[in-house]
């Protein structure tokens, strides 16, 4: 079994798994990173989305072998102890989740959206959130929660 | 019950809820996140047809492949099948056709996804490639998935006991009056609709864990369900004979429910029985691909309406003929959704005096249709919205004034119906009146004329809706056919520091359980919002529940709480009086104090607590130490929640799309608790409810029943850019039945939105000669009606 080595959250970790084992899985059962969730199999609904070297990907369309040596940020890596990522705490307080099953994916291609963007529009916002599905919220909140957590994190409470 | 305690967590207010730090940090634990020491992996083996004899299974080479622990079969499942919880009889009095349900497949497969075999093994990648070795000899027969073709000659049968694939035959109301009062009528609208099937599509897929314990016996179930204590019921006593005591269900957190998460699922009992069998827990987790093929989804109903109007507009009968369809098997509510559920609510807010319903619901090789989010109401909103939109067209009568001249008057409650639902409460003007306002009614032609400058069609759409919920009365769904009470348990531990812990029968997968029910003890036993705990989800903590669905929790479960609440206050009253020295008549208790009437003594909340579980000073000849209540509540009646829905569409008629360009809901959902999550729960609502008007639909090929619209490549699901942002209002008169005056919110945003779309899109098209569509409204359907309508006008 090929041998994986990545940082994931700032820890450098390595793990002998299958080829096939996808990143998603990597990170579920073998880091017990359960944060990031499966919510399809035809890479359709985000629920998966992590950060890969800075850049949102979907971790169930990647192989854990293919990102050997990336730098991997899961939702477990956001909050700075209790304190939360400007945009984690965007969506508490616009109710952005209702079950949270997609919340850990939406978060994180928020903020990968909303990254070194100032002043996104409604549509924007939508537009570019098209990548992952909620069916609790009808996303009305969730448009708003990334809204101001771009604010925020334009605004320096935030990395 | 102070409206608002003036704090930033009683009643009323809206605290940011207490689940979201687990869930915004990675730290839920969803069932899937679950995994117990020793776990093997099932995978099930499902069919890949629609309808066929198994002629033989062999898994002898599937048992060598590495890591696979057990491979079982039809013929080695020794259990139960699922049951059904709700029996209906036919109009001739007999009971419905219920077929068995067995978790293993015995002799043929009945739906694309019905279950052949089950594989068990270290891991599940080990599993899957087992399951690829097992070799099924099928003989394929012919499939019926039409709703409408299912009953006629000619049809494949898919269970020989059920004739013509008909479960049941039922109707409702006076026949003999109805064809009365439309011999009468001055005018009838007429009209065929299809409520299409859709798939509920929780985020989450569905997961089971199963865990015996050989040292006690017992057995663990985790799973993804809206009520544990039901699944333990029916899997309990009805499929695997585990006696409660020894069966433990654990529903954790989870992620969305819609309906989809309240049937017993086979795979529930599969892994349960199979924990015992390997002496290893085993785990399940469905893919999405294989959730399109085995979650129960919701709708499908065909019908036929007519409504009967008196020269001034009066509806004076209405008549509705509808063809159901289960599915191959029943899911555990199924019967109950289009009879119960449905035609009950055909007098809306309209004071119809008479109204007939035949339902038939038919057997098809499909996977079984249950409830699903409004059940039944999203499909009689539907019809009745669509037919007095085309009455209102057809007699030249304003939409706006036909409804309102057929509303029930705000003075007629309680209101009896001509289809046994007596409603409490409501005040449709109201709710008409500010969603005019908010939707901006009055200057729309000019938004039109706008929109028709840049090519657009624009059109606006309106619904008046009003449902049944907060489900129910047992005596009374007893008597409908109910296999089990509706009632709710609440109960409420005071501990001896004075924080508490809540535990209900209800269950959140979304909902913010833990939020509003702290902020209901909180105001009302005047402890801090964070010394109130919510538990929720376990067997083996709460004393009994019947879940959440039929937007029930705060009207039933709220209301079980201030029950048990009402007799933790009349015990720590007793206990205040013997501190104080006064006697109990005497003893106020408000803002969590303690008071003698007119005079300055007090005691807190707090020191009663204390008193109660060290109780040294304590009539302890007349009372027990401790303070935990425990109270089960079963409501007296449904509770009626209503309102309207103004929606509006631009449609660009080069390519048939359709957005949403404004959605207005206000509805009546009696007191609110948290209006945050109030709000949250009609936007969630109603944009389940666009995507049914215009996105969603199972398709089913006619031929070989194979599922057409399998994935999210295929079946659209409504994404952040499909949708406007919503304009809620609530305006709510109260439930005078309940403690709470509660109504319920979960549903409302899905049954009063689909009609308003589509009678929005319909007012687009209008004045291109469009009057009728189905949905879903899809661009290519859209493009076409204009089309044909443009070719029609030419040959005029
Ligand atoms: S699980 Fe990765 S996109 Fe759905
Ligand atoms: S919060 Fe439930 S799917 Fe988004």
């Amino acid at each position: 079994m090929p041998t994986v080595k990545m940082t994931v959250n700032g820890k450098a970790v390595s793990a002998d798994v299958e080829a096939r084992t996808l990143l998603v899985h990597f990170l579920r059962d073998t880091l017990e990173l359960t944060g990031t969730h499966v919510g399809c199999d035809t890479a359709q609904c985000g629920a998966c989305t992590v950060h890969v070297n800075g850049k949102a990907v979907k971790s169930c369309n990647a192989l854990a072998v293919q990102l050997d040596g990336a730098q991997v940020t899961t939702i477990e890596g956001l909050a700075n102890g209790d304190t939360l990522h400007p945009m984690q705490e965007a969506f508490r307080d616009n109710h952005g989740l209702q079950c949270g099953f997609c919340t850990p994916g939406m978060v994180m291609s928020a903020i990968d959206l909303v990254q070194g963007k100032s002043n996104l529009s409604e549509s924007e916002i939508r537009a570019g959130l098209e990548g992952n599905i909620c069916r609790c919220t009808g996303y009305h909140n969730i448009v708003k929660a990334v809204k101001a957590g771009a604010d925020a994190m334009q605004a320096g409470k935030g990395r | 019950m102070a409206a608002d305690s003036g704090t930033a967590t009683g009643i009323g207010a809206s605290p940011k809820r207490k689940e979201d730090f687990r869930f915004l940090t990675g730290r839920g634990t969803y069932t899937d996140d679950i995994n117990r020491p020793g776990q093997t992996y099932a995978y099930i083996l499902r069919s890949p047809h629609a309808h066929a004899e198994i002629v033989k299974i062999d898994t002898a080479k599937a048992k060598g492949m590495p890591g696979v622990a057990a491979i079982f079969t039809g013929a080695d499942y020794d259990k139960g099948g699922v049951p059904c919880g709700w029996q209906i009889h036919s109009k001739d009095g007999s009971p419905m056709i219920e077929p068995p349900h067995f978790p293993l497949c015995k002799d043929r497969v009945r739906h694309v996804g019905d279950q052949v075999a089950l594989v068990i093994a270290n891991s599940i990648a080990e599993a899957r490639d087992a399951a690829e070795e097992i070799d099924v000899t099928y003989k394929e027969l012919p499939a019926i998935v039409s709703t409408g073709a299912a009953d006629k000659a000619g049809a494949a049968q898919v269970w020989p006991d059920a004739k013509n694939n008909t479960c049941f035959d039922w109707h409702i109301g006076d026949k003999a009056a109805v064809d009365a009062a439309f011999a009468k009528a001055h005018h009838v609208t007429k009209l065929d609709l299809i409520n299409q099937r859709l798939a509920p599509n929780a985020m989450e897929p569905r997961a089971a864990v199963g865990d015996y314990d050989r040292a006690t016996g017992e057995y663990t179930l985790y799973t993804t369900s809206q009520n544990p204590h039901v699944i333990r019921l029916l899997m309990g006593a009805f499929v695997l004979q585990i006696p409660e005591h020894k069966l433990r269900v654990v529903a954790p957190d989870v992620g969305g429910g819609f309906g989809s998460k309240i049937f017993h699922y086979s795979e529930e009992a599969l892994v349960t029985w199979a924990s015992e069998k390997v002496r290893r827990p085993v785990k399940w987790t469905s893919d999405r691909s294989e959730a399109f093929l085995s979650d129960a989804q919701g709708r499908d109903h065909v019908s036929h309406a007519e409504l009967a109007l008196d020269k001034d507009g009066k509806f004076i009968a209405l008549r509705v003929n509808t063809i159901a369809n289960m599915g191959a098997y029943l899911s555990t509510f199924a019967p109950c959704v289009p009879t119960y559920l449905s035609a009950t609510l055909l007098a809306g807010v309209y004071t119809t005096p008479v109204i007939y319903a035949e339902v038939k619901a038919v057997f098809t090789n499909t996977v079984a249709v249950d409830a699903y989010r409004g059940a039944g109401r999203p499909e009689t909103t539907y019809l009745l919205e669509r037919l007095v939109e085309k009455a209102a067209r057809e007699t030249g009568i304003d939409r706006v004034e036909l409804r309102r001249r057929n509303f029930i008057p705000k003075t007629a409650f309680p209101y009896q119906t001509p289809v046994a639902l007596q409603y409490d409460s409501g005040d449709y003007e109201a709710t008409l009146d500010l969603a005019l306002k908010m939707g901006g009614w009055a200057d729309f032609e000019n938004r039109r004329a706008e929109a028709q400058k840049r090519g657009k069609l624009r059109g606006i759409g309106i619904s008046t809706y009003i449902e049944a919920c907060g489900i129910a009365p047992s005596a009374v769904v007893g008597s409908l056919g109910a296999r089990a009470g509706l009632y709710e348990c609440g109960q409420v531990r005071v501990h001896p520091t004075g924080s508490v812990t809540v535990f209900t029968g209800t269950h959140s997968h979304g909902q913010g359980h833990e939020t509003t029910f702290a902020q209901l003890v909180s105001d009302t036993l005047g402890v801090p919002f964070e010394s109130v705990e919510v538990s929720h989800g376990d067997t083996n903590k709460i004393p009994f529940g019947m879940g959440t669905y039929g937007s029930r929790s705060l009207a039933v479960g709220g209301s079980a709480i201030v029950k048990a609440m009402d007799k933790i206050i009349a015990k720590a009253k007793r206990i205040a009086a013997h501190l104080m020295e006064a006697s109990v008549a005497d003893i106020d208790f408000k803002n969590g104090e303690f008071t003698v009437k007119g005079t300055d003594k007090k005691v807190s909340f707090g020191q009663v607590a204390l008193t109660a579980y060290v109780p040294h000073n304590y009539p302890i000849t007349e009372l027990e130490p401790g303070l935990e209540e425990t109270a089960f509540y079963d409501p007296l009646n449904f509770t009626y929640p209503g309102g309207t829905h103004i929606c509006e569409v631009e449609i660009d008629p080069e390519t048939g799309v359709t957005q949403v360009v404004n959605f207005t809901a206000v509805d009546d959902i009696g007191r609110v608790i948290n209006p945050m999550i109030v709000e949250g729960q009609v936007h969630g609502g109603v944009v389940q409810g666009i995507g049914q008007a215009l996105l969603e639909n199972c398709a089913y090929d006619q031929e070989t029943g194979q599922l057409l619209t399998g994935s999210y490549m295929d079946y659209t699901m409504p994404r952040a850019d499909d949708v406007p942002s919503i304009k809620v209002a609530t305006h709510s008169t109260m439930c005078t039945h309940n403690p709470l005056g509660s109504k319920g919110v979960g549903e409302v945003g899905a049954i009063g939105s689909p009609p308003a779309v589509i009678n929005a899109v319909l007012d687009a098209l209008r004045p291109v000669g469009v009057t009728d569509i189905s949905m879903p409204a899809t661009p290519h359907k859209v493009w076409q009606a204009i089309q044909s309508a443009g070719k029609a006008k030419a040959a005029e």
